[in-house]
């Protein structure tokens, strides 16, 4: 190999065709051969000379990198005139022509427009040398802070949870080698003995430092405080800084021992808050949570199926937990699921059986179907789509039967939702064309016409979404209609609904996906509420979208606002046109403006919400 | 204040330094005709008689030779002082002008090169070249065709069968591979340099493709480490080539040092003679020098250890002189005895804590450690009251200094240095850790304080004026509050700032550049104070003595140059590196210097006679970081191989290797006690290694200082407590604060 490499070095020399090409450049004509043969190795020496000169600076410079400099300090050191304002942003800056028997180099130098220049705004200037201290080592233990490295990366988090027997500390193994050795040389009968010792996992300690202690204590208490600007912190913090690796197992108790007692509490709002917690650690890059899914997985379940999270069933908005828990739970079985875990078949299973179980209630059966639904079409198609008879069957009875109680009925008005909400775009991508409400009603039951007006809009929001290219940075999509329950009545011709341009006055312009078809007929009541922050907080706030429309995870984006300082500034209501149907509701579109700075590639999908909801997932749940 | 008396002759800086009691030597060797170094009595001796018995004709030519390159170079009046010299026999081949400061290292780089008992009639004839070839690389740039380039290499002039040059090489290579196991890899050390000597001989005769030729075909044989110098030779194919090429220069000036035993020895001569191949043993002669040992022959990790270096190892004899590696002995200071301080310490309950501590201190400066020099070998400025202050302060802090070991490792504080876009190229904190200098790519200097104390200008000169001199608080006075700032920039270099130093009043700052000069700046004006011109190319390093005055620099000229602030031209010239100048480092006691080379080797001067006492060889890439611990009795050394060598200084010999880093070492520190070396690297990581266990472990074992072999066990394992990664910082430099917290520094590079 080296041999090789060296005798590479040797006989590299520059063509002899460039030494022509450069003769010509300054003026001369006919080289000979010979000349351009010994010019070329002469040239090759030199700069080789020069290229090792060069490298001292680098060395001296405390750098990795050769820079131009380094090339002109070795120029200097050699007596030769460095040079001087050569720039050019190609590699080779001369272009080659022929033609009429004749080759030529030719610099290619464009015509600049000075005003061009003038006009280009200065670019940034560089920010000055600061300094800046932190602790790398604390007596001889290295802190885990954003300025240090991950003390554990996410690959050795990994193969540790998952193959516990090959993986010891770096220092350890080691330690273990060098002991090996020794030991294996002095008594040759004891070394089966010491294999299976160095074998064994090292115990981990996981105790925390005061630091750590004090920094678990203001995270817990602020994730589960009443402060939604500390909270937002805290999350943040949860989902960013590098050093949890120690304290997972604290946050990880900390979560389902909380989830534990406020489930027998029905406080919605806690559960929420810890919910969320679950979310920024798996957000975490540098976290690996296999080793905790046991604590966790039970926590996110009982937030998805549990009989009751809250205190008044039949208005706080549990569903809007239920969700987010489900879809908590896809992301994990899609991130841990492995063949020898098999999280994904197990919480299945779950799911289902409590659900085929008739004696289950509206609550459970929503959470079970959330849960299912979003582990992805493929589980939709095989479980959830033959059972729709039957559910719809059982909606039927709750929906136009004798009034039992309020509470069934709003369940499975949630259910009836949920599930149009899932199947009607896997629908559309398994069935052929043409929707015909009578063969939906025999094949899907009760649910049948919904399903088919459902599909039928899945199915050009589909067509719309194809045609759409540029994406505007604040997008407005059309709201699911199937995530509205008011629409059942509707038959399936209902045109799609208009998008509207809104001017805002703080000069925010909302886009729809699709302009040019301002005035389509019977456009619905529509009411648009557009909040702003005031320019001047800075608190941020975690925003948890929840109709997104393609991906199942959900979208969670930091937006600056302050719940305290929102004004609806426009409020626009397009006068319901009395000539449509009158059990037509009044649909509300909250969207929070940005500061414009912060605007960009920010994403926000406003969110229907036709009940009291308590506000906890941000604003967008607000009505 | 450091002003510079314009014009000082030589005879005044003698005045200016012997300011106390003179020592003879000392005196002896500056009223030598002017120089400013001179080589020691011996040695020169030496040299002459051996040129002496070669016959003058050579000597002559030499002289002559010299004598046309200065009047080339105008130089009359040297050329004078030269023709009325020249009868001498004495070393006087390059007398020093006035102005002729940077030519000045030739004569005694061939005086260091000499010192040997090599009793070969050949010698004279190579010595004469030497001397003539080291003068060379300063001056290569100038002329085309010195007469003393060609003396250099007329030596390659003979003649022999190109053809032959393989089946030699190869001959020699299947009789080494066939002696017995113990010879075999004493013998294998002849390769290399027999390899590069034939190579050059077909170069400069003109046989470009049996050169080639002989080059791929042996090339591959060489130990890796000598890869960097097999790439410049491999570059290197034509005769004019090699006119001006600095490594083949020190290749031909300077002698390869072998050490072979006795056996391994007659075993090769008689190969040789039998087999009349005198090409070879010409080669042996003439370009080789060994080292004959009795005894057994070494083993091929004993050989690997000590080799790697540009010439090869160091002769015994070069290390043998008496180094004087102890203290000095701390000034008696009367410690005001804190009243407070004492009754907060006994009412915490722990008198009996700080009793036996202080004893240590105390027992330390009173007792005269019989390895250390004279407290006056060389004349160090006398304490000012500030010092002596200081001096109180570092006591106190040291009373309060963490006891470090494996069970307890120190705090490391990092400064990351961020927006340095690649720029940063030095850094240095004070001694008492309150101010944080950096050296920039963009020639600028910058000094940031740590503590909460701003840095303010004195004011102006108007302004002083109507400051009441009697007052009390009238060094707060002077200070202009509103130039108050956390940092302050420093520019007047015209090139990349590479060494930069505190002086440890803490009044002055040192700082080194590309643009060849060194730079003393008052931290009190904030202005450039002297700039100090000698180095005609890039100064790689710069260091203050611990006691200050002094100063060291060492740069691409090769030379390691004295200075004192005060004197515009330098006190010694420590000549005798084959390549760049590194790292400069002062020892503790301010008597030696260390400097670590790209040659590959580290050297150890002595102030007083500008001698060179140590050679240590065994880095396998340029040396980048160097380290005295605190009792002066070891050395530690960094380099870009990622390797830190551990040295005994009494011995001469290496007496540790701790490998783990994986590329450049930059920076070294040894804890204040000693007890903790901290190794910081281009690899991002800060390691900490266990000092004491590793110096410990040596005592036990007898040392065999006779043959200067060594045993060096790999316990790099052990050793090392701790590795600590930054992200993406390259660690440049490390420091241990009076109580043992140790900063690091470095930028960060996104």
């Amino acid at each position: 190999m080296a041999e090789e490499r060296r005798q590479k070095q040797c006989s590299v020399i520059l063509p002899t065709e460039s030494m022509k090409a450069m003769a010509e450049s300054v003026g001369v004509g006919q080289l000979q051969e010979e000349s351009c043969v010994a010019i070329s190795e002469e040239v090759s020496y030199r700069i080789k000379e020069i290229a090792q000169d060069a490298l001292k600076f680098m060395h001296h410079g405390k750098r990795r990198k050769l820079t131009t400099s380094d090339i002109d300090n070795a120029l200097k050191l050699k007596n030769v005139e460095p040079l001087y304002g050569f720039q050019s942003q190609e590699f080779i800056p001369f272009r080659f022509a022929s033609g009429g028997g004749r080759e030529l180099h030719f610099y290619e130098e464009r015509e600049v427009d000075l005003s061009d220049i003038i006009n280009t705004p200065l670019p940034r200037v560089p920010l000055d040398v600061s300094l800046k201290a932190h602790w790398l080592s604390i007596e001889g233990v290295q802190p885990a802070i954003p300025e240090n490295p991950p003390p554990a990366p996410k690959e050795q988090q990994k193969a540790e949870s998952t193959e516990p027997l090959k993986v010891a500390k770096p220092g350890q193994e080691e330690e273990a080698a060098i002991q090996g050795k020794s030991q294996g040389a002095t008594a040759a009968d004891g070394k089966g003995k010491e294999k299976g010792l160095i074998r064994l996992k090292p115990r981990s300690t996981h105790e925390l430092s005061v630091e750590q202690q004090l920094y678990y204590k203001e995270i817990t208490e602020a994730c589960v405080g009443s402060c939604e600007a500390k909270r937002a912190e805290a999350l943040q913090s949860i989902a960013t800084d590098p050093g949890l690796y120690q304290m997972l197992p604290r946050f990880s108790t900390f979560i389902s021992e909380g989830v534990r007692v406020n489930v027998v509490q029905n406080n919605l709002a806690l559960l929420i808050y810890l919910m969320r917690m679950v979310k920024a650690l798996m957000d975490n890059p540098t976290l690996y949570l296999e080793k905790y899914l046991h604590e966790l997985i039970p926590a996110v379940v009982t937030c998805i199926v549990s009989k009751q999270l809250c205190l008044r069933p039949d208005v706080d908005n549990h569903w809007a937990l239920r969700d987010f828990a489900a879809r908590l739970m896809a992301q994990s079985c899609k991130t841990f699921s492995t063949t020898t875990n098999n999280i994904q078949s197990r919480i299945t299973k779950t799911f289902t059986k409590s659900w085929l179980d008739d004696k289950t209630q509206w609550t459970t059966r929503y959470g079970c179907i959330a849960g299912l639904a979003e582990l992805g079409p493929d589980v939709i198609k095989t479980l959830i789509l033959p059972r729709l008879t039957v559910e719809g069957a059982r909606i039927k009875a709750v929906m136009e039967g004798p009034v039992v109680s309020n509470i069934d009925k709003i369940g499975a008005d949630h259910v009836q939702s949920l599930l149009l909400k899932h199947c009607a775009s896997v629908i559309a991508k398994i069935r052929p064309q043409p929707d015909n409400v009578e063969q939906y009603r025999t094949d899907y039951g009760y649910l049948g016409p919904m399903l088919c007006s459902h599909v039928m809009k899945a199915r050009t929001q589909a067509a719309l979404q194809a045609q759409q290219v540029n994406r505007t940075t604040l997008t407005i999509t059309q709201p699911r209609p199937t995530l509205s329950v008011s629409q059942s009545g509707l038959s399936g011709s209902t045109g799609p609904r208009t998008p509207s341009i809104i001017k805002v006055p703080s000069s925010l312009t909302l886009m729809s996906p699709r302009p040019g078809t301002p005035s389509q007929p019977s456009p619905p009541a529509t009411k648009y509420i557009v909040m702003a922050t005031s320019a001047g907080t800075a608190t941020t706030q975690q925003v948890i979208t929840l109709s997104s429309s393609q991906s199942a995870s959900p979208v969670t984006s930091t937006v600056p606002s302050a719940t305290s300082t929102l004004q609806p500034l426009v409020k626009l209501e397009s006068g319901s046109g009395p000539g449509l149907t009158g059990s037509r509701p009044l649909q509300k579109y909250i969207v929070v403006s940005l500061p414009s700075s912060a605007s960009s590639s920010l994403e926000i999908l406003p969110c229907l919400v036709q009940l009291k909801t308590q506000g906890l997932f941000g604003l967008n749940v607000k009505g | 204040m450091a002003a510079v008396q314009g014009g000082l002759v030589d005879a005044d800086e003698d005045k200016d330094i012997k300011t106390e009691a003179s020592n003879d030597s000392w005196g002896n060797n500056n009223a030598n005709d002017g120089r400013l170094l001179s080589p020691s009595p011996g040695s020169s001796a030496s040299a002459g008689s051996n040129k002496s018995a070669a016959g003058a004709s050579e000597e002559q030519q030499t002289l002559l030779a010299v004598l046309q390159f200065l009047r080339k170079n105008k130089l009359t009046e040297s050329v004078e002082i030269l023709r009325r010299e020249a009868g001498l026999p004495e070393d006087s081949l390059e007398p020093k002008g006035a102005e002729s400061s940077g030519a000045g290292s030739g004569g005694a780089s061939g005086g260091v090169d000499l010192e040997g008992g090599d009793a070969s009639s050949l010698l004279s004839r190579v010595t004469a070249s030497s001397t003539a070839g080291a003068q060379a690389p300063t001056k290569v740039a100038a002329g085309e065709d010195q007469p003393d380039v060609n003396v250099v290499l007329s030596a390659y002039s003979q003649q022999g069968d190109p053809a032959l040059y393989e089946v030699y090489y190869s001959g020699l290579k299947r009789f080494i591979e066939s002696v017995l196991d113990c010879h075999r890899a004493e013998l294998s050390q002849v390769f290399y340099p027999l390899f590069v000597h034939m190579y050059l001989e077909l170069v400069y005769n003109n046989h470009e493709s049996e050169a080639k030729a002989f080059f791929e075909k042996f090339s591959g044989d060489q130990e890796c480490y000598y890869e960097d110098d097999l790439r410049v030779l491999s570059s290197l194919t034509k005769k004019e080539h090699m006119r001006g090429n600095e490594t083949l220069l020190d290749f031909r000036t300077s002698k390869f040092v072998l050490r072979i035993s006795r056996d391994s020895y007659q075993l090769l001569k008689r190969h040789l003679q039998e087999r009349q191949n005198n090409q070879i043993w010409n080669i042996i002669q003439e370009h080789l020098y060994i080292d004959i040992f009795d005894g057994m022959p070494r083993s091929k990790s004993q050989i690997d250890a000590m080799s790697g270096s540009l010439a090869g190892e160091a002769k015994r004899e070069a290390n043998k002189a008496k180094v004087y590696y102890g203290l000095l002995k701390e000034p008696e200071i009367e410690l005001p005895l804190d009243d407070e301080d004492e009754e907060a310490e006994n009412e915490e309950g722990k008198p009996k804590k700080k009793k036996p501590k202080k004893d240590s201190l105390g027992s330390k400066s009173k007792k005269q450690d019989p390895n250390a020099p004279s407290q006056n070998r060389i004349p160090l400025p006398e304490l000012k009251d500030s010092d002596k202050l200081d001096k109180i302060m570092y006591m106190k802090e040291a009373t309060k200094r963490i006891r470090l070991g494996p069970d307890n490792l120190p705090s490391i504080c990092f400064y990351s240095f961020l927006n340095a876009y690649q720029g940063l190229t030095a850094v240095d904190f004070t001694d008492d850790s309150s101010l944080i200098a950096g050296g920039f790519a963009d020639s600028t200097v910058r000094v940031w304080s740590v503590t909460p104390k701003k840095l303010r200008k004195v004011k102006s000169a108007a302004d002083l004026n109507l400051i009441d001199k009697e007052s009390d608080d009238v060094l707060e006075r002077i200070m202009d509050e509103k130039t108050a700032s956390e940092s302050k920039i420093l520019c007047g270099h015209s090139g990349p700032v590479y060494g930069i130093s505190f002086s440890p009043d803490r009044n002055y700052l040192l700082s080194s550049s590309e643009d060849g000069t060194v730079r003393l700046w008052s931290l009190q004006t904030f202005t450039c104070l002297v700039g100090y011109k000698g180095h005609n190319y890039p100064v790689w390093d710069t260091q203050f003595s611990p006691h200050g005055y002094y100063f060291v620099s060492g740069g691409h000229d090769r030379v390691a140059r004295l200075w004192a602030t005060d004197h515009y031209q330098p006190l010694r010239m420590f000549s005798g590196h084959l390549a760049d100048v590194t790292c400069t480092r002062f020892h503790p006691n301010s008597n030696y210097v260390a400097t670590g080379s790209s040659d590959r080797t580290i050297r150890l001067w002595d102030v007083l006679n500008g001698n060179c006492v140590r050679i240590f060889t065994g880095h396998k890439g340029p040396i980048h970081a160097l380290a005295f611990s605190p009792n002066g009795k070891f050395l530690a050394s960094g380099a870009t191989d990622g390797r830190v060598l551990l040295w005994d200084i009494g011995h001469g010999l290496m007496v540790g290797e701790l490998k783990g880093h994986t590329d450049t070492i930059y920076s070294l520190r040894f804890s204040r006690d000693g007890e903790i070396l901290a190794s910081g690297s281009m690899d991002n990581t800060v390691r900490l290694w266990d000092a004491t266990k590793a110096f410990d472990d040596l005592e036990t074992d007898d040392f065999t200082a006779a043959t200067g072999h060594i045993h060096l066990q790999d316990n790099s394992q052990e050793l090392l407590l701790g590795t600590y990664m930054t992200k993406s910082t390259p660690v440049i430099h490390l420091h241990f604060t009076r109580r043992n917290l140790l900063l690091a520094a470095g930028a960060y590079n996104p």
